[in-house]
Formats: C-alpha cells, sequence, structure tokens
C-alpha cells in the first residue's frame, strides 16, 4: 500500500518535473524567437523608416547635381564621386598589401616570436577606434608629408583602417585549404608560387572577397576619420589631391546642422542602396564562382 | 633478358626528426613495369613513395640519407631541381583530389604551368589524356562543369589523366584504388595495365589480390626495411624470407 502510494506520488512529482522542464523550454525559446523578431524589426524599420522619407526625394536632379548652398539645394552627384573615389583609392591600397601580408603569414612565414608579435599587432590595429586613425592620418598624411585634406590622404588613412579586416579574413580562408590541393598541385611539378597563385588563392575567392566588402563597408560608413584626412569639401573631386566629402560625411554633417530633412533622408537613402547593392553584387559573384569550381561550399 | 633500371635506390634512410622511418633501403624499379609496395601499416610505404619525387621536402624536420638515382642521376643532388623532378615523376593520391575548379582545368593545369598556352595545343593535351584515363566518353560533355561533381571513381581517373597530361615517366600510386567500389577498382586496374607500355609505375596497395593482378614486381616492407622485392609471381609463390610469406598468408599484419 505504501509502495503504491510511493510510487503514484513520485510518478506525479515525474510529470511535475517534466511539465517544468517543458515550460521553462518554451520560455527559452520564446525569448529567442522574441529576439530575433526584435531584431529584424529593427532593421527593417529603420531602413524603412528612412526609404520611406528619402526615396521621394531622389530623382534624377538629385543624382546629377553639384550641392548648392552647403548641400541645403541640388543634389549630390559630387558626393556620390568623392565616395567611390575614395573608397576605390582606399581599397586599391588596402587589397594588394592585405593580401600579400596574409599569404606571407600563413604560406611563407614560419611561426615564431615575430610573427605572432606581427599578428597581435594587426589584431590590436583591428579594434582601434576609427578616430585614432583619423588622427595619425591626420598628422602623418596631411601635414607630415604634405599631402594636405585629400582623396590619397583619405585613401591612406582608410586603407589602414581596413588592411587589418583583410588580412584576417584572408588568413581564416587560406588556413582552410586543404594540405591534399596543395600537394596535388606540387606533384605536376608546380612552383610553391604557382600553387598558391593558382590553386590556393582561387579556391578562397569567395572567402577574401567577404573580407574585401567589409572592408568597403568600413569605408563607406566611416566619417570622422574621413573628415580628419579627406576634408568635406562639396566640389567635384578630380585629382587624388583633391579633397572630396563621401556620402556619410555629408549625412553627418547635413543632420547635424539640421540644414535639410529632405536631403538628409535622401543621401541616406542612397547610401543603404548604395552597400546593398554592393552586397548583393559580390554574393552574386561569390556564388557564380562556386557554382563554377566547387559544389561542396 | 635485360632489364633497364629506371630508378636505383641506395642507401636511403629517412628521419622525421628522430624518428627512423625508412631504414637502409635498396632496391631497383625496372623501366615499364609494375612495381607493387606492399607491408603493413606505417611501416613506411608512403613515405618511400613520397622520397621518390620528394614530396617529403615540404615536410619539416625531415632528415634524409642515400641516393635516389633516376636514370642514373641522383635526385638528391643539390643541383637537381625538385620542379624538373616532378614533372618526370607523376603522383596519384589515395584520395582523389581534384582541384576546386573544372575538369578541363584539372587537366590543363599541368600543362599550363608548364608553359603551354595556346587552346588547341592544350585541348589536345585535355583530350589525349582523359582518353588514356579512360575518362573522355563519361565527360566530353561536360569539361567545364566542376570537378568535385564526380563521383569518387571518376575524380580518381581524373587525377590519373591530370598526372598524364604532364608527361612523367615514372607515375607513383599511393593506394589509388582504397577509396573506391569495385568497378572503379577495377577500372583504374584495367588502366595500370594500359599504361605501363609507357610509363613506369609503382603502386602501394594493401590488398594482395590488386598487387598480383596488376604488378609485375613486388617489394615487401616491414617496419622502414624492405624485407625483399622479386618478381611478384616468386614473392606469392615462394618468397624468401619467412616474414614475407607470413605477411601475405595473413599470418600477420
Ligand atoms: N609527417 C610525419 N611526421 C612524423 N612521423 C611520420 C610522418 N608521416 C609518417 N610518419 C610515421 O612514419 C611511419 C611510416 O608512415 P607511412 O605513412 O609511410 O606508412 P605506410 O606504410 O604508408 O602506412 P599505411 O599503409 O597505413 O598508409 C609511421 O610510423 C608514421 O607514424
Ligand atoms: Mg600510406
Amino acid at each position: 500500500m505504501t509502495v503504491y502510494t510511493k510510487t503514484i506520488s513520485h510518478l506525479v512529482q515525474m510529470t511535475r518535473k517534466k511539465k517544468k522542464i517543458k515550460y521553462t523550454e518554451k520560455i527559452a525559446y520564446g525569448f529567442i524567437y522574441l529576439m530575433a523578431f526584435l531584431t529584424i524589426f529593427a532593421l527593417i524599420s529603420i531602413i524603412g523608416y528612412v526609404l520611406i522619407h528619402g526615396v521621394k526625394h531622389m530623382n534624377w536632379e538629385f543624382f546629377t547635381q553639384e550641392p548648392r548652398s552647403m548641400g541645403r539645394e541640388g543634389g549630390i552627384f559630387s558626393i556620390i564621386v568623392g565616395t567611390i573615389y575614395l573608397t576605390l583609392v582606399a581599397i586599391g591600397i588596402a587589397t594588394p598589401i592585405g593580401i600579400a601580408a596574409a599569404i606571407h603569414l600563413t604560406e611563407y612565414a614560419r611561426e615564431n616570436k615575430f610573427v605572432k608579435l606581427i599578428r597581435f599587432g594587426i589584431e590590436i590595429l583591428a579594434g582601434i577606434p576609427s578616430i585614432i586613425f583619423g588622427l595619425f592620418g591626420f598628422v602623418f598624411f596631411v601635414i607630415f608629408l604634405g599631402f594636405r585634406w585629400s582623396i590619397l590622404s583619405g585613401g591612406l588613412t582608410l586603407a589602414m583602417m581596413i588592411f587589418p579586416i583583410l588580412i584576417r579574413t584572408t588568413e581564416e580562408a587560406l588556413k582552410t585549404v586543404p594540405l591534399s590541393y596543395r600537394e596535388g598541385s606540387l606533384a605536376l611539378g608546380a612552383t610553391k608560387w604557382q600553387t598558391i597563385a593558382r590553386v590556393v588563392l582561387p579556391s578562397r575567392a569567395s572567402g577574401i572577397l567577404t573580407g574585401l566588402i567589409l572592408g568597403i563597408g568600413r569605408a563607406v560608413g566611416e566619417t570622422a576619420a574621413v573628415i580628419l584626412t579627406a576634408g568635406s569639401s562639396l566640389g567635384l573631386p578630380i585629382s587624388i589631391f583633391d579633397p572630396a566629402r563621401t556620402m556619410s560625411v555629408h549625412l553627418y554633417m547635413l543632420a547635424s546642422e539640421g540644414m535639410s530633412k529632405e536631403k538628409t533622408f535622401a543621401t541616406a537613402s542612397v547610401l543603404i542602396v548604395w552597400i546593398l547593392c554592393i552586397n548583393f553584387l559580390a554574393s552574386m559573384i561569390a556564388q557564380r564562382y562556386v557554382q563554377k569550381t566547387n559544389i561542396e561550399a | 633478358m635485360t632489364k633497364d633500371i629506371k630508378i636505383r635506390v641506395r642507401n636511403l634512410n629517412l628521419f622525421y626528426g628522430h624518428f627512423q622511418a625508412l631504414v637502409d633501403m635498396n632496391i631497383d624499379i625496372v623501366q615499364n613495369k609494375v612495381t607493387a609496395l606492399i607491408g603493413p601499416s606505417g611501416c613506411g610505404k608512403s613515405t618511400f613513395l613520397r622520397t621518390l619525387n620528394r614530396l617529403n621536402d615540404l615536410i619539416q624536420d625531415v632528415k634524409i640519407e642515400g641516393k635516389v638515382l633516376l636514370d642514373g642521376k641522383n635526385i638528391y643532388d643539390d643541383a637537381y631541381d625538385p620542379i624538373e623532378l616532378r614533372k618526370r615523376v607523376g603522383m596519384v593520391f589515395q584520395k582523389p583530389n581534384p582541384f576546386p575548379k573544372t575538369i578541363y582545368e584539372n587537366v590543363a593545369y599541368g600543362p599550363r604551368i608548364h608553359g603551354i598556352k595556346e587552346k588547341a595545343k592544350l585541348d589536345e593535351i585535355v583530350e589525349k589524356s582523359l582518353r588514356r584515363a579512360a575518362l573522355w566518353d563519361e565527360v566530353r560533355h561536360k569539361l567545364d562543369k566542376p570537378a568535385l561533381g564526380l563521383s569518387g571513381g571518376q575524380q580518381q581517373r581524373l587525377c590519373i589523366a591530370r598526372c598524364l597530361a604532364v608527361e612523367p615517366e615514372v607515375i607513383l600510386m599511393d593506394e589509388p584504388t582504397s577509396a573506391l567500389d569495385p568497378i572503379s577498382t577495377s577500372k583504374v586496374e584495367d588502366l595500370i595495365g594500359e599504361l605501363k607500355k609507357d610509363y613506369t609505375i609503382i603502386i602501394v596497395t594493401h590488398n594482395m589480390q590488386q598487387a598480383g593482378r596488376v604488378s609485375d614486381y613486388t617489394s615487401f616492407f616491414l617496419n622502414g626495411e624492405i624485407i625483399e622485392t622479386d618478381l611478384t609471381s616468386n614473392i606469392f609463390s615462394k618468397p624468401a624470407d619467412k616474414r614475407t610469406e607470413d605477411y601475405i598468408t595473413g599470418r600477420f599484419g
């Protein structure tokens, strides 16, 4: 009799426990879903808000005309040009150096104290606030080297910021290349460099491209460091020694000085669409490349 | 009967750090014949194979002593160029390892790095190599498709085609069929029989029947030593050493 009741009470307890577990699980799931929903909601509402207020002011003139009266009127032609120009220069400087450095670190350098120090330096560099880069660029490129506020000074400064991102993503990508690819190539009589250039790098092109996009994102989104090194001139930059204003800087100026709500949101919309386009394009290139060479990825 | 010796190995010792993996090895590899290397796991077959195209050079902390004479020239002489060597001594690996490129680009890879640029010439080499590897009919319509989309057996034959495209004189094969099903295996074995007319082949295998089927000579390895090398028929019927007999009759290993 007592045994019987004991079993019953035990069973009741068990089911209670089970129910408890189920409840906590449900709550946890609910929480996770809520967070995911909030994140997506925040993203969509921010983009939506900007686009709703900005797209209606985006028209042909806005893209083709130069800004007038400090940006209160006219378009953002020179600013679009400045953004592309500056980004290209920054990427153009950072990409070869970054990839070369990553190749050296993963493929050629032997693990020693010096290489560890370099790695440590790159980690640190990646975490430094951009304004510090800006300050350095201002003191070194703008003043000391006499490049003044220019695409060149800005490009070099941004390149320094992009460089650690690029080096890290490339290094991570190269580390995952299986030894069998390398051995296969060398066994055919390829040199080490041929193996790297024709098998190792191409096999990780999409990974490297990802690093490049992160870099472009950082360059396009930067304001403080750009103002300090490329200036904020509204003129159309022609030479690499001309100052320029990027979209982010323009947006910052317009918003902080409350000049024109319309132009502010229109610029923000262009910036968002611009970044979405770059991402879309890059993933398309990567996908096409992967399809052509690789089915495992 | 005179035999041409393609490779002479003399007093070869190899150390991984302090561990001696190959002990005083001597062997003659006969030209245009298939030599099978058999022996229990870890006895140094792969290591030995990789000394013949100097692929062990890539591993840090390896020390090699002795001579490997290819057509009379020691490949471990300082003046000997490993790149030249690997053009002449090709290799097929245990696991098929096509590059993540198209089928065409895989085969054209070798000729390209050795300086052939004309499309017509490359086309010709690709077709010829794929035909020789008995793969042409299966892939002729999808040369621009990724090589990694092929089956394991097709991938291995592609790797053989890739190796043939460089026109080596010697082909090293490290358990080339261990990852393949019986049908693919017999295709690769037939291929080996075809290829020995023009190439000197050294094949590592764990499969006694395979050694019996494809090879003219067999060499038995044990604990980093070559116990004996002889005609395959002799090794399997009347081995000179008791340990060889024990191994092939399955009494150990
Ligand atoms: N890179 C290396 N560093 C240190 N030791 C190694 C290395 N490669 C192989 N060895 C050792 O050398 C010995 C011979 O290895 P090897 O791979 O040549 O054997 P194997 O005969 O090919 O074996 P299996 O039949 O299993 O492929 C083994 O004891 C192995 O542990
Ligand atoms: Mg092996």
